[in-house]
């Protein structure tokens, strides 16, 4: 599915956050949107999800307008959040459920969805185990499985390794890219983390709210004439 | 969207607010003392002050206890529904309502489900405090219980809404201490809940047309009536038409970005 971002601008009363960002993610790629703390990831997150109301600018799902067309685009999407949004207190299979029942799913389809997502990320066995129970790197994988148990195109994720020691951000991230090809997912994975990043990745650069740099990891180094995207990194935003 | 993918919503979200509840019982539990108190001492204390005369929907004299009892079960759903209300928008249930949001279901469906989710708890909990009234002699006819059944679950749309609508808008009011002086206990002490409004006439006209014009004293009587199976058309007419512009007011008016839901500050 092809998902275009035209020209969005958003402010917070006076303050602006983002300014007149576009882009275009490629069908079936793991794009990273790559950004220092404040550079506005969140609220373009936001907008993508529908949390936040679009100001100016449009965003095309498959052509299709989020402003005219929210449900169609919102079956499309699968989210994880920067913040927990799994109930610690039910079970994995419960929390699971209650997704699956959002997106219009009956229960016995749900069970089998949840079953075999959670069989993929060698959950199934925890699956009546409440959710307070799994460690950090666990409960991650549990919302990403609940996020692609209505079989979305596009999977966003908000800095989805936040709190998680280095092998788990390791491990979740190659995860994903395997998901990436294996299930020709396009996918959207903010961090300010450059070790998250490979060369090879569509990179978006995202700095007080402008997009200051768009390809791929490699070429941007290139016309930026830096050694890694490290590097690129700090000289466009001056961090770390 | 098919009208089964609804159905399938409904259940869920219904489903899931049992599941929280079973979870938390003794949370629950402890909500149902506050009314308990109300009843067992406050009245004690009050029956000897207050003399009832026969008023609708009563056919004899009637204990305080026994009058008190309706506006009790609206003060539990009133306090269970700004709790719930505060909740979703800035803490326990801001995850919950991240995956919610992202349904591809409308938003008013949506939020109208989940307020009645809450609704149908808080229902749960009037039951069970109508048991426990039964040990002070509150004994309406066996019938009004289930008479009675509509009206709480209006009660509890149109507060649950009031508190979505107060929660969403009124950043001043984002915590529990601020809605109970201003919303709670306005409304509950300017209702027929304690005192029959013949008797607010009498002590003060004015007080007795802000409690006239106060919704809540008509859910009040909504809930007394119906559990004596008597018809009152203009209790239950203003609760269920201000329950109905409440729900469309804060669903439509609905706005993430006024919550914390996204994460962080509300803008």
């Amino acid at each position: 599915m092809t998902i275009e971002a035209r020209n969005l601008s958003f402010r917070y009363g006076d303050k602006p956050v983002l300014r007149e960002v576009s882009f275009a993610l490629t069908s079936g790629g793991f794009h990273a949107l790559l950004g220092p703390n404040g550079a506005g990831k969140s609220t373009l997150f936001g907008l993508l999800t529908r949390l936040l109301a679009l100001q100016q600018g449009d965003i095309l799902m498959a052509g299709q307008s989020l402003k005219k067309q929210p449900a169609d685009a919102m079956r499309q999407i699968g989210v994880v959040f920067q913040q927990n949004a799994l109930d610690l207190d039910l079970t994995v299979r419960q929390n699971l459920l209650y997704h699956a029942a959002l997106h219009g799913l009956s229960r016995k389809e749900a069970r089998v969805r949840g079953d075999r997502e959670l069989a993929r990320f060698q959950l199934l066995e925890r699956a009546n185990e409440p959710v307070r129970k799994l460690n950090g790197g666990h409960r991650r994988r549990v919302e990403i499985a609940r996020a692609l148990l209505h079989e979305p195109s596009l999977l966003l994720l908000d800095e989805p390794t936040v709190g998680l020691d280095v092998a788990s951000r390791r491990g979740l991230n190659d995860h994903v890219r395997r998901l990436c090809e294996s299930d020709g997912l396009t996918v959207l994975w903010a961090t300010h983390l450059i070790e998250e990043v490979r060369p090879e990745d569509r990179v978006l650069i995202l700095h007080e709210g402008k997009l200051l740099a768009d390809g791929a990891g490699h070429a941007i180094c290139e016309a930026e004439g830096t050694r890694d995207l490290a590097e690129t990194f700090h000289t466009l935003t001056g961090a770390g | 969207m098919k009208a089964a993918h609804y159905w399938h919503c409904f259940i869920g979200i219904q489903t899931r607010e049992w599941l929280r509840f079973w979870q938390q019982r003794t949370r629950f539990a402890s909500a149902l003392v506050r009314p308990l108190l109300w009843l067992v001492v406050f009245a004690a204390g009050f029956r000897a002050v207050l003399g009832i005369s026969i008023i609708p929907p009563y056919e004899t004299y009637i204990t305080y206890e026994t009058y008190i009892a309706p506006g009790l079960c609206g003060m539990i759903i009133l306090f269970n529904s700004m709790q719930g209300a505060l909740s979703m928008v800035y803490d326990r249930e801001l995850g919950s309502m991240r995956v919610l949001l992202m349904s591809p279901l409308p938003r008013p469906f949506l939020l109208v489900t989940k307020l009645l989710s809450m609704g149908v708890v808080s229902v749960g909990q009037v039951y069970v405090f109508l048991l426990l009234a039964l040990l002070v002699d509150v004994e309406p006819p066996l019938w009004g219980y289930l008479a009675v059944l509509p009206a709480l679950v209006l009660t509890s749309l149109m507060l649950g809404a009031l508190g979505l609508l107060i929660a969403t808008w009124i950043k001043q009011l984002e915590n529990f201490a601020g809605v109970m002086n201003f919303v709670i206990f306005p409304m509950f002490f300017m209702s027929s809940a304690l005192y029959p409004l013949w008797r607010m006439n009498e002590a003060s006209p004015w007080l007795y047309w802000i409690c006239q014009f106060n919704p809540f004293t008509h859910a009040v009587e909504a809930i007394r009536f119906s559990l004596y199976l008597e018809w009152n058309p203009m209790a239950y007419g203003i609760t269920t038409g201000v329950a109905i512009v409440l729900a469309l007011l804060a669903t439509a008016g609905f706005r993430p970005q006024r919550t914390k839901i996204l994460g962080g500050k509300p803008a």
